[in-house]
């Protein structure tokens, strides 16, 4: 019998989010609601100095004083944040000295994501801390790293550990008071990774982190802290899941990267949370605040994939400060259904003969809106200062939307910026030119829209550009109409 | 032995309720070459796209046998498999999607449908050495995106690339030399000579005599208002060129 239009749509609807399984492991999990004693619950919780404790309590004050930001093109319904939980950390009896000890519950979750530790040790060579609702559970590769002096490690052990550097540089990039979302996250912020790479080490391997919000009901806001000392270079990828569920799940995390002078930080992104379902409900929240700074020389390159979350809220940015340094930004977003992205960079030239790139695609199918921001900002003291962007929309259907924002700011005469721009829709003549060479409908999407998206998968490491590629398949199956 | 490869009878299709077809026969055997010509808006492109299965023509009766199996029952792309090329007469071009790429993905595809392996790296790269040379692309089109920026010529010739690595039993060269200089035009009649073989057919489209004088058909049909009204040898070519096709219109006036 042939196979009809019918069966691909049944066969979508139930493969549509392959991620969505819950974990059953008893977790401890703080009572809902936001005031100062779960700040205070959270610090004591996780054993912090005083000095951590005074920085949540100060942020909680500066975040009560704020006002949730509205100038995103996305809708949806604010979080009550009173009727989250703001610490859930999966229950273990004691201290692990190693990956075999992890509750092997845990270790399924895992093996499903497809990072099982031995196979990731073995054949790529990429360290993975793994950060499951507000915890890190498992860093791998710590030794061989140590050797070489670079730390890595979930945020709780660096601030316990390594105090100097974690009170040196969080927050130097994103204070509390940067805006609602870094606000709430510096209050309440559980986990997350910190890595250090000592002078003129280049890391050997990708490091990465695993993200997933297991527990319902729990927000996840994890912050991570990349310092890429003189000379010295990192690539550094996050993955985020979530299951699905009904409620929308919030996730608001900060992200701070120090490149010092001669540094390069290569950061990737491939963002999976659950975008709800084909109505629009449920689905993670994504108010992600991430942001560098260059110092001399130094270059900061973010590559992110974006196919999941409900409603996406972020903006890689880089500072130029440093003469010279380089900052960069490939982007691929794609909403589906009813997914929302209001999503960009902001590249901030401060210092001489700094130079900037933005490569933005966008893919809207299903009803969805997708949203280029961007900010170009060339200061006073940055000559010849260069940018170039390109922000590119595709759309699926005719019921989508692409949208872009692109704000520039140039107070200097001899800066160069250049900005291109175009809109174009998949052609039913390209589909039926593949399907003409045998080349099904999936395939032929998948074809026609990594192609589109070359430039921005290119950059990301080779293990990772598989898993994007498939990713982007997954996301937009039978989405052309 | 059957030496049918596709047999066309009472075809009719229309789009958006106007009949474009208003009743083909047509029967093509292994081993032959066949001509369609006719005026502009005869139905000769309709007819190509109904055979490769383009969804925006209904057909409305009629019935196509290609070998042993009803072609109107199958997707566009199981005709692929099955071994139905189609030159286009305007290749779409596909930024981002490497040549290679392209090809690769519809060879192993169509394997799959065979339950064959996927080809190999080593073969595959061989392969693109020996076909590519038979229609002259230049070595760096190969790994440019597909017809992304190639010139008129270029998007023909990498049609004819295509169909030699696709390598199918029924051919469909839809106004293939149209937008072809000369020498081009010779380069790929060339081609489709040489993959010319006693298992294959090759059904050729065309406005004009000229590329007829390159790929030599058995066989020439007039198709004109959705009928074929006259079928000969490669004389009746001719005797169009020399013509016209009021010769014809007038003819069927009468």
């Amino acid at each position: 019998m042939a196979y009809t239009e019918g069966d691909l749509k049944k066969d979508l609807e139930n493969k549509e989010y392959e991620f969505g399984f819950v974990t059953d492991i008893e977790s401890d999990k703080a009572p809902n609601g936001l005031n100062e004693s779960i700040v205070r619950f959270i610090s004591e919780k996780k054993n912090e100095p005083d000095w951590l404790l005074d920085y949540r309590l100060k942020a909680f004050k500066i975040w009560s004083n704020m006002i949730e930001p509205e100038w995103a093109h996305v809708k949806y319904e604010k979080p009550k944040f009173q009727d989250i939980s703001y610490y859930s950390a999966p229950k273990q009896k004691k201290e692990l000295a190693n990956l075999d000890e992890v509750d092997p519950e845990l270790r399924k979750t895992m093996d499903k994501l497809g990072i099982s530790m031995e196979e990731q040790k073995r054949l790529s060579g990429v360290a993975v801390d793994f950060v499951m609702d507000s915890v890190s559970v498992a860093t791998s590769f710590k030794e061989k790293l140590g050797e070489l002096g670079i730390i890595f490690c979930s945020f709780s052990e660096a601030v316990q550990n390594h105090p100097e550097l974690v009170k040196k540089y969080m927050g130097s990039v994103v204070p509390a008071t940067d805006n609602f979302y870094a606000a709430l996250n510096a209050a309440v912020f559980s986990d997350g990774s910190f890595c250090y790479i000592p002078k003129g080490v280049s890391c050997p391997m990708e490091l990465s982190t695993y993200f997933r919000i297991n527990d319902s009901g729990t927000g996840q806001f994890e912050r991570t802290l990349v310092v890429a000392d003189k000379g010295s270079y990192v690539s550094y990828l996050e993955g985020c899941t979530a299951p699905q569920r009904d409620e929308n799940q919030l996730h608001a995390a900060v992200v701070e990267l120090i490149a010092l002078d001669d540094a390069e930080i290569k950061y990737s992104t491939v963002q999976n949370w659950y975008p709800g379902d084909k109505q629009g409900k449920g689905g993670v929240f994504n108010f992600v605040t991430k942001r560098g700074l260059c110092h001399e020389r130094s270059k900061i390159s973010w590559t992110q994939v974006e196919t999941g979350s409900a409603v996406t809220w972020k903006y890689p940015s880089c500072i130029l400060k440093g003469d010279n340094a380089v900052g960069e930004f490939y982007s691929v977003a794609v909403t589906n259904n009813h997914q929302q992205a209001d999503t960009g960079t902001k590249m901030i030239h401060i210092g001489k003969n700094t130079k900037s790139t933005i490569i933005s695609k966008g893919i809207s199918a299903g009803f969805s809106q997708n949203s280029y921001r961007g900010l170009v900002r060339i200061g006073k003291g940055a000559d010849k200062a260069r940018n170039f962007s390109q922000c590119d929309s595709l759309l699926m259907t005719d019921r989508c939307g692409a949208h872009t924002f692109p704000y520039i700011e140039c107070e200097n005469s001899t800066a160069q910026i250049e900005h291109e721009a175009t809109t174009s829709k998949i052609g039913e003549d390209q589909i039926f030119y593949c399907l003409q060479r045998g080349i099904s409908e999936e395939k032929a999407i998948s074809l026609i829209v990594n192609g589109y998206a070359k430039e921005v998968l290119n950059q990301l490491p080779m293990e990772f550009a598989v898993e994007a590629q498939k990713l982007l398949e997954i996301s937009l199956e039978g989405s052309v109409g | 032995m059957n030496k049918n490869i596709i047999n066309i009878k009472g075809l009719k299709c229309e789009i958006e309720g106007k009949e474009i077809l208003k009743g083909i026969d047509l029967q093509i055997n292994k081993g032959e070459i066949h001509a369609i010509m006719g005026p502009n808006g005869s139905g000769k492109s309709t007819l190509s796209s109904v055979l490769a299965g383009k969804d925006e023509y209904e057909v409305t009766s009629g019935s196509v046998d290609y070998l042993g199996k009803d072609l109107l029952d199958l997707s566009p792309e199981e005709r692929s498999w099955e071994g139905v090329f189609l030159a286009f007469q305007y290749p779409v071009e596909i930024p981002g999607v490497s040549n290679v790429n392209f090809l690769r993905t519809a060879l192993n595809e169509r394997n799959k449908y065979k339950r064959l392996d996927p080809v190999s790296a080593k073969n595959f790269l061989a392969m693109v050495k020996e076909k590519s040379a038979l229609v002259g692309l230049d070595n760096k089109l190969k790994n440019r995106s597909v017809n992304e920026g190639f010139s008129g010529g270029e998007k023909k010739r990498n049609e004819i690339f295509q169909m030699a690595m696709l390598e199918p039993t029924l051919s469909i060269l839809d106004e293939t030399d149209s937008g072809l200089d000369i020498d081009a035009l010779r380069i790929v009649s060339n081609g489709v000579n040489q993959l010319k073989s006693n298992e294959n057919a090759t059904l050729v489209i065309t406005h004009y005599q000229r590329l007829l004088d390159y790929i030599v058909p058995d066989f020439v049909h007039v198709l004109y208002d959705g009928k074929i009204v006259r079928t000969g040898g490669k004389e009746l070519a001719l005797e169009l060129e020399e013509k016209g096709y009021d010769w014809i219109k007038e003819e069927l006036a009468v």
